[in-house]
């Protein structure tokens, strides 16, 4: 046979790639939101799935706009954007208004991805700089939580353009634990808190569904478990150490399963950008967020600080990463020898 | 219990094509290429001429310093001494020798009378006679590895990881001629004064690992066989010491020096043939596979053998193909021409039709971390990259690029696909030149104040 006519090419090894590239990665977060987001759409009503439409297409419109203004490569197919855009609805009330989402990702997308060099460069995760863009300029809309049960118990959807008017806007637990636990444990069972049947940001609500989501990313080997187990370990710790109220456990549950610590601890923390590279420092990060979390929840203005901590602790990732490397190979052994 | 080192990646091993299927001889090719450049070393220099008329087994090529010589694998005629291409890249000095289909074996092959009462030092120079050198890949001379090794080495440790995917042909070794293997063994064990050689088999070969273990029985060899976990690079010299023994060779060291010594499977056949038979090293199992062939196979021919004969005998390649690869997926070394011929070093020879390579129009790290946790030498091939972009040569030296051995076992898993072996070559060698500068300039300013001081 002649081969001369082949157009044989000669590039580096390896001559194999592993199946997962930076799509099927986003793919798979988004996938392991979806739990999520159908609890909220069960309890919010269709206005949960239209704010995660909105958010999802401005992001990606504000990322196609800047990168066709630069005159950079496109590069919307990496779903990363539509990943920053989902989170942000998630992390956002159900009611806030439409245009403070497209608002929000503009900050997200623009500011903190895109003018830093776009995907892999930016030093804040920029769903959540979003969300603290957001709640920096309309706190009061941010902070108007909303749980569908209504006085009577009965569920009563958010409309599609508005506020629900018999809806109960309502402190939500994390907003309730520090001042009034006695309260919290008699409006919500530790169950309701872990279901998802209370008040909160759109996504965050369902401690379960979220758990889900995060359980299928470390199936999935998506996420490690390092960051999620630190950060939510030592969340449950101190406030084991430190409770409210009468029964240590009880306490731990409500601080665990309320707020955004679910949501934060397995889809926000876990960002691959921003976070260390290696897993003791992924330990050292996530036990960073688990303290701040709780030294906002129990010092600060305000009721919730995953947001925040998270924030600060992307903000010290390179510190981490400069001090913690990998034991290079063969000096451990050497040195035990003499 | 089956043992492993840490990190690494876990490719479809593609095995399946070949791993059943017994070694073919290939019918006696009309004319062999043989590259006078097939180990670690200086090239040999050729010792016939265009003309001169050559028996099997026969020395055609003398080392010059580090080396192992070179003998004819056919009896015929010299036609040329002159360059051609070959598997590493470019052109090397080449004997060409036209196949008289006499098979007449050289008077220089001479077995050894008694083979179990051969000398430490006798063993060696056999070893040295016969050309045997690390037919894994790594190409690196056997009989200096040994000599340098006797009286540091305590542990012998046979490499039938055979980590690479597609590669079946040190598999097959195992269960056709396994008594070659352990025999090899029991003199590896003789030279080094080791009472027992451990061979570390990877899991996806249980029947080989079976096989072995039954020729160790029947043979009551000092040989003992430790299974390993299927991961890539387990076949790495210091993964499989840091595997097997628990040790980790030092930055820039050898396995000697903590102790260790490895042989490839294909090199201890050789050894055992060479102790028995006094043959050198004159033929090669190649597996051909991948998804450019149409009939893989595992085809033992003649060193020198075109590339195209071994690949006519396979069903030649599909319409499409557009990678051939001498060495396995993972680090061997893409070919630009099929004009290259087997060497003592080709475990392997892969051609892709449908695109394996998958590469991306933006290469995009996304600091997931997948390569640091994949470096089975501990470096963070994220940094390491970018410090390569950004020519930072210190810091390329701090981050211990040396230490590389360009597995490509981050390029593999990693997401973004980045080029990441492929800088890191540039990277070292970014380095290797800052080092000759500064050394030039160090001895220049030397030189100036010696002038100045005169």
């Amino acid at each position: 046979m002649d081969y001369k006519a082949l157009k044989l090419i000669a590039s580096s090894n390896p001559h194999i790639r592993s199946n997962d590239d930076t799509r099927s990665i986003m793919l798979d977060v988004i996938v392991a939101l979806c739990p999520a987001l159908v609890w909220s759409i069960y309890r919010f009503g269709f206005r949960a799935l239209i704010a995660a439409i909105v958010s999802v297409g401005s992001a990606m419109c504000w990322e196609w706009l800047y990168r066709k203004a630069l005159h950079k490569p496109q590069m919307l197919g990496d779903l990363s954007a539509a990943v920053t855009g989902l989170l942000l609805s998630m992390v956002c009330p159900v009611t806030l208004p439409y245009w403070m989402l497209v608002l929000g990702n503009f900050f997200a997308i623009v500011v903190v991805k895109q003018l830093y060099g776009g995907l892999g460069k930016n030093f804040m995760n920029p769903a959540l700089a979003g969300r603290a863009a957001l709640v920096a300029c309309y706190a009061s809309q941010m902070t108007t939580w909303f749980d569908p049960n209504n006085a009577q118990g009965v569920k009563a959807p958010v409309s599609l353009i508005g506020q629900s008017l018999d809806g109960l806007t309502a402190a939500t637990p994390m907003a309730q634990i520090g001042e009034d636990f006695a309260g919290l444990t008699a409006t919500y069972s530790v169950s309701d808190m872990f279901i998802g049947f209370i008040g909160g940001s759109a996504g965050e609500i369902s401690a379960m569904m979220l758990l889900f989501g995060g359980l299928y990313l470390i199936f999935r080997k998506v996420i490690s478990w390092h960051i999620p187990v630190a950060y939510i370990g030592t969340v449950a710790l101190l406030a084991l150490v430190f409770p409210h109220g009468n029964d240590p456990v009880q306490y731990m549950l409500y601080s665990v399963f309320g707020g955004g610590l679910m949501l934060g601890a397995f889809f926000m923390a876990t960002d691959y950008v921003t976070s260390p590279v290696t897993k003791t420092g992924q330990l050292i990060f996530g036990v960073g967020c688990g303290l701040i979390t709780v030294f906002i929840r129990t010092f600060g203005s305000f009721p919730e600080g995953v947001c925040y901590s998270i924030l600060l602790m992307n903000c010290t990732t390179w510190i981490i990463d400069r001090h913690i490397k990998p034991t290079r190979f063969g000096v451990v052994k050497e040195a035990a020898k003499k | 219990m089956a043992k492993a080192f840490f990190g690494g990646v876990h490719p479809n091993d593609m095995k399946a094509a070949t791993n059943e299927k017994a070694i073919e001889q290939l019918a006696p090719p009309k004319q062999v290429i043989i590259p006078m450049s097939q180990h670690f070393g200086a090239p040999c220099a050729p010792i016939v001429k265009k003309g001169d008329h050559v028996k099997v087994g026969q020395k055609i090529g003398e080392t010059k310093g580090l080396g192992a010589p070179i003998h004819a694998s056919v009896s015929g005629t010299v036609t040329a001494v002159e360059p051609r291409p070959y598997s590493m890249g470019g052109d090397v000095m080449s004997v060409v020798i036209d196949n008289d289909f006499q098979d007449e074996v050289s008077e220089e092959v001479v077995a050894p009378e008694n083979p179990d009462l051969l000398s430490v030092e006798e063993m060696i120079e056999i070893v040295k006679n016969a050309g045997i050198v690390g037919m894994g890949g790594a190409t690196f001379p056997t009989h200096v590895k040994i000599s340098g090794g006797i009286g540091q080495v305590n542990t012998v440790i046979i490499n039938g990881a055979e980590c690479e995917p597609y590669i079946t042909g040190d598999h097959r070794a195992m269960l056709e001629r396994p008594e070659q293997i352990v025999g090899g063994c029991r003199f590896l064990a003789k030279m080094f004064g080791v009472d027992k050689v451990i061979i570390g088999v990877e899991m996806n070969k249980r029947n080989g690992i079976d096989s072995l273990n039954k020729t160790i029985d029947e043979m009551k060899a000092p040989v003992v066989v430790q299974p390993l976990h299927t991961r890539y690079p387990q076949g790495g010299e210091k993964q499989l010491c840091q595997a097997i023994t628990g040790r980790q060779v030092p930055p820039g060291g050898l396995p000697s020096a903590i102790g260790c010594a490895v042989f490839n499977i294909n090199s201890v056949c050789s050894i055992y043939k060479a102790m028995t038979t006094g043959m050198p090293v004159v033929r090669k199992v190649v597996t051909v596979s991948g998804s450019g062939v149409n009939e893989p196979k595992n085809i033992e021919c003649p060193i020198g053998t075109p590339v195209s004969l071994v690949l006519d005998a396979c069903g030649g390649l599909k319409d499409g193909t557009f990678k051939l690869i001498a060495g396995g997926p993972m680090m061997g070394m893409a070919q630009y021409t099929t004009d290259i011929s087997v060497t003592k070093g080709m475990g392997s020879l892969l051609a892709f039709a449908a695109d394996e390579n998958k590469v991306s129009d933006n290469p995009t790290c996304i600091r997931c971390g997948r390569c640091v946790e994949a470096c089975p030498m501990h470096l963070e091939p994220l940094y390491l990259y970018m410090y390569v972009q950004k020519k930072r040569v210190d810091d390329l030296n701090a981050a211990n690029i040396m230490d590389c051995m360009e597995c490509g076992a981050c390029a593999y898993i990693c997401p973004g696909r980045l080029h990441l072996t492929q800088s890191f070559k540039a990277g070292k060698q970014m380095v290797k030149d800052d080092a000759m500068k500064k050394k030039a300039a160090a001895e220049a300013e030397k030189a100036a104040a010696e002038k100045k001081g005169a």
